[in-house]
């Protein structure tokens, strides 16, 4: 009996324990927050990913400290958007998140984020196209704080010129071939399934367009261009530089070696965003930027522009604090800046890009490449659009016919959008 | 603690006699207590009860009752049957059981039930959730209204005193106090004002400082100051602005009216959302049974059913292709480790293990650059030019191909194994009898080799019918014919199902839900059936 008794005794104990390590843990934000109450204050928990958890770490210390606030940055390497509505819908999430702009109409629509209101000063201080970006419904849902577009990055050895025309570009490209001096014309990512993308400003210079716009200025989703004439006869230009014509546009170049084709000297034309930069530096290739160039005798080619931006989520426990960081402090120029240290794409904060383009003159003239870029259309329809659209785009430039495989993609991507 | 367990240390010093002289001899007297036992025992069922009382705390604040009854029951019941001496077998059974209903059924059920609704993106959460997102999306500042720099303050005691906004007019710097009663203005000399506008002290009013404000969140969120244009709120912890809901929702139509354009959207219980008369639909909607829909949509949706079998058929294809040829393959080399005039047989055994030691998601990608159509190791090594992915066979081919060098040497471990099993006397019969090695092989070898290895083949099978990974990092189910992007010529019906789920606007796990139990009926019909002839087969050779 002695035994069992102890047995018992010890199984409570342990139990116990074992509840007391657990509970600590769990227990951790309610009794510590009231605890810490009288000294410090609430927290505020952020989610970005990797490299911007990086940048945002001491800013958010120095919030925190200033504020007498705890401030948590939490890196999700993956799948930040659809874990940021998962959580949210458990009442898990962060009280802000970090992310592109084109995940708004999905997390409006999950009611994972609320609008920001920014006073009329502070909303000048932007870049006019960053702003139209993060807005959504007449919302402004986030404060944007990089911009990106791709732009036309030439090895200057090789094509001393910015091409004017695409056409112009085609003509140096098979030059440089014939020379032996490279081996693609233009490296340009599609892949075997395409890439909606890096083809969009192609496309636009054809003549196509993805969505019409309605009244308000916002993309209309009722209105669709893939499928149209339009879109028709601007694959049929593409087809023209796909691999049974030109060969310009090859489904061999993938997103994985575009790039590295491009560093390795063996082609004289990238068509990428400022992710690039880094590595045509480390191969120490001489390079200029130019706008991505358009048909000739077509229109201007359009780059998407894609916005990154801070956003206030709706079911954070601790709303009140995330507005006041995401609409008076993530505003600043400072905080701009670091994040452009650690990755350099524009700041769309024109006190924040006045600052660093004088040392960084790659800035301005991707700027200048995205002035006349579309917004990525943050509408929950154009996830239909990407998966269709591409693959189109690859059976195209492998010799498809344009009109079939176009009026194919159309139905397919209004059949999803509801 | 550990003095306590004098007792049974003292048992085991005396042999494997029966212990304490309390315990009924009759059930014990064969199992012996030993300190190592009692203690995993008390340290296993102290982690369950310490288990158990973390999870409950949740679950009452959640009020989750029914969650609750049950941990509590089952928690009795572990402990019931670890204390008592009897019901030995359930004893053995009870983990596995436990562990079965926890990542086994309790998933199915799950999965089940989410085909029953059209849970997935805008349609997530409650009714009321959807309401309140679309309310407080649609809060917008009320044109040309001033914005205002605010103080959070509070009536008395900073963490418990009524919250006050201290509001400061930027034009002209007239301090008002406002709560859920309305504006008042302050005299100028009760109040001292930084540069900025920001209210520093306040006279019967605590200031509150960040750090203060963050921790009463929720209430400085929800509280609204009522003025004549709309309602003053906070925007963050430092500025208020006028707004005013412009959607709201309405009980009595049960519908969301817009007091601008004046448009209603009444809710739809069926499709969970908030519909106009005109069809639109607003983004924001809510989680609801329909039913069989989605199971009907899988049969009935011509984009859906028509590609169905051609799909079926190559992923049969291909789960059959990649177990046969991984099969034989490995088979093939096994038997030839397996001959006793092979030398340096470790050797090679390590070399060919080396493909099923790296990792296959890494593995996967590096054999679809080297397949590439120009730049590709494939191509450049035998001088080709041949678009592997871009065409319907080569893709297959492609794939298979892949399949087979990171599956083989698993088959060729498990047939090593199971050779080794099969006894040398056998097969030196059969060569006795004057049986030439291919009879032998026929006859003795493979038949005792497929009982061995037969569940495992089966096994092998329905991993591959559902191997999304070979297909999706390889050719994402390309080549597209040009008409049409959304069934490739190398879909499984994983991937294909997992386009149609997650590839349009948005996820739609209720779909993708009622698609995979459409995958489990097949997987288990084809497994059901093959055990069955499995079984049949051991009957004959055992």
């Amino acid at each position: 009996m002695r035994i069992r008794t102890a047995g018992v005794v010890a199984v409570l104990g342990l139990a116990l324990a074992a509840s007391g390590c657990g509970g600590s843990d769990d227990d951790s934000s309610a009794p510590a927050t009231k605890e810490s109450a009288g000294a410090a204050g609430g927290k505020l928990v952020i989610w970005a990913d990797d490299k911007r958890t990086a940048a945002l770490k001491p800013f958010a210390e120095t919030f925190g400290q200033t504020n007498g606030v705890t401030v948590e940055v939490q890196a999700v390497s993956k799948d930040l958007q659809t874990n940021f509505v998962t959580a949210s819908q458990q009442g898990s999430g962060p009280d802000v998140v970090v992310g592109a702009h084109d995940w708004i109409g999905n997390l409006v629509q999950n009611g994972a984020i609320d609008p920001v209101q920014l006073a009329a000063d502070q909303k000048s201080g932007f870049n006019e196209t960053a702003v139209k970006a993060v807005t959504f419904n007449g919302q402004l849902y986030g404060v944007p704080y990089a911009m990106e577009n791709l732009a036309l990055i030439r090895n200057t050895e090789l094509a001393p010129e910015a091409p004017k025309t695409i056409e112009e570009l085609v003509a140096t490209g098979k030059k440089l071939k014939a020379e032996k001096k490279a081996s693609e014309i233009l490296c340009l990512q599609s892949g075997q399934n395409g890439d909606a993308y890096h083809i969009y400003p192609l496309y636009t210079s054809a003549g196509g367009y993805l969505f019409g716009t309605g009244a308000n200025g916002d993309y209309d989703p009722k209105d669709l261009g893939v499928g149209k004439p339009e879109s028709i006869a601007a694959f049929q230009r593409i087809a023209k530089l796909g691999e049974k014509g030109e060969g310009a546009l090859k489904r061999s170049i993938t997103p994985e070696n575009a790039i590295a084709t491009f560093t390795g000297k063996k082609c004289a034309y990238l068509v990428s965003g400022p992710w690039a930069i880094a590595d045509a530096k480390k191969a120490n290739i001489s390079y200029d930027i130019s706008p991505v160039p358009g048909f000739a005798g077509g229109k201007e080619a359009q780059p998407f522009v894609g916005v990154q931006a801070f956003y206030v989520a709706a079911k954070g426990k601790n709303k009140a604090l995330a507005q006041e960081f995401v609409a008076n402090y993530t505003t600043k120029p400072d905080l701009a800046v670091a994040l452009y240290n650690a990755e350099p794409r524009p700041p769309a904060l024109t006190a924040a890009l006045d600052q660093v383009k004088g040392s960084d003159p790659d800035l301005a003239k991707f700027t200048e490449a995205g002035k006349n870029g579309q917004v990525l259309p943050a509408i929950p329809a154009m996830a239909a659009i990407w998966d269709p659209f591409g693959k189109a785009e690859a059976a195209i430039i492998g010799g498809a016919d344009p009109a079939k495989t176009i009026t194919a993609a159309g139905k397919t991507i209004s059949g999803q959008i509801k | 603690m550990s003095t306590k367990l004098s007792g049974p240390r003292s048992t085991r010093t005396s042999g494997r006699g029966p212990v304490g002289s309390g315990l009924p001899r009759t059930v014990r007297s064969h199992v012996p207590i030993t300190a190592t036992g009692l203690v995993v025992k008390v340290v296993l069922l102290g982690l369950v009860a310490g288990i158990a009382i973390w999870a409950a705390f949740p679950l009452v604040e959640a009020g989750k009752w029914v969650g609750l009854a049950l941990l509590a029951a089952t928690t009795a019941g572990l402990f019931y049957l670890y204390l008592t001496p009897r019901h030995i077998p359930a004893k053995y059974l009870l983990p596995g059981t436990v562990f079965l209903i926890a990542f086994q059924v309790f998933p199915v059920l799950y999965t089940a039930s989410t085909a029953f609704t059209n849970f997935g993106d805008g349609h997530r959460g409650s009714k009321d959730d959807a309401i309140v997102a679309i309310q407080s999306s649609s809060v917008q500042q009320v044109p040309g209204s001033t914005e205002y720099t605010l103080s959070v303050a509070s009536e008395g005691d900073p963490v418990t005193g009524p919250l006050v906004f201290l509001v400061t007019d930027p034009a002209t710097g007239a301090v008002s106090a406002g709560d859920a009663g309305g504006l008042r203005r302050l005299d100028a000399a009760d109040v001292t004002v930084a540069p900025g506008g920001k209210v520093t002290a306040a006279d019967g009013y605590t200031v509150l400082t960040f750090g203060q404000a963050s921790t009463r969140s929720q209430e400085i969120t929800d509280l609204v100051v009522p003025t004549a244009g709309g309602a003053l709120r906070s925007s963050g912890l430092s500025r208020a602005y006028e707004g005013r809901a412009i959607r709201a929702y309405d009980a009595g139509c049960d519908c969301i009216t817009d007091r601008e354009s004046g448009r209603t959207w009444t809710a739809d219980e069926k499709a969970g959302s908030f519909v106009a008369a005109d069809g639109e639909r607003l983004a924001q909607g809510w989680k609801v049974n329909v039913g069989g829909e989605n199971f009907s949509r899988v049969l009935t949706d011509p984009n859906i059913s028509g590609p169905f079998f051609g799909t079926l058929l190559w992923n049969f294809a291909f789960a059959t292709g990649s177990t046969g040829l991984t099969f034989l393959l490995g088979m093939a080399i096994a038997l030839a480790l397996h001959s006793p005039r092979m030398r340096g047989t470790n050797l090679y055994r390590v070399l060919l293990i080396l493909p099923y030691a790296m990792p296959s998601f890494a593995m996967l990608l590096v054999w679809r650059d080297m397949f590439n159509t120009d730049f590709g190791l494939i191509n450049n090594l035998f001088g080709l030019g041949v678009d592997w992915f871009g065409q319907d066979w080569s893709a297959r081919a492609t794939v298979l191909l892949v399949q087979l060098w990171l599956g083989y040497p698993y088959m060729f471990l498990v047939a090593t194994g199971a050779l080794q099993a099969i006894p040398r006397e056998l097969t030196e019969a059969t060569s006795v009898d004057g049986a030439s090695p291919w009879q032998s092989f026929r006859a003795v070898t493979l038949p005792l080799l497929l009982v061995a290895l037969a569940p495992l083949l089966i096994a092998s099978f329905a991993y591959n019918f559902n191997n999304i990974n070979a297909i999706w990092l390889t050719t994402e189910g390309g080549p597209f014919p040009a008409d049409n992007p959304r069934n490739g010529a190398t879909d499984l019906l994983i991937t294909y199902t997992y386009r149609l789920a997650f590839g349009a606007q948005g996820a739609e796990f209720g779909t993708a839900a009622a698609v995979s139990i459409f995958i489990f009926a097949i997987v288990a019909t084809v497994s059901a059936i093959s055990f069955r002839s499995t079984r049949k087969q051991e009957e004959v050779y055992s």
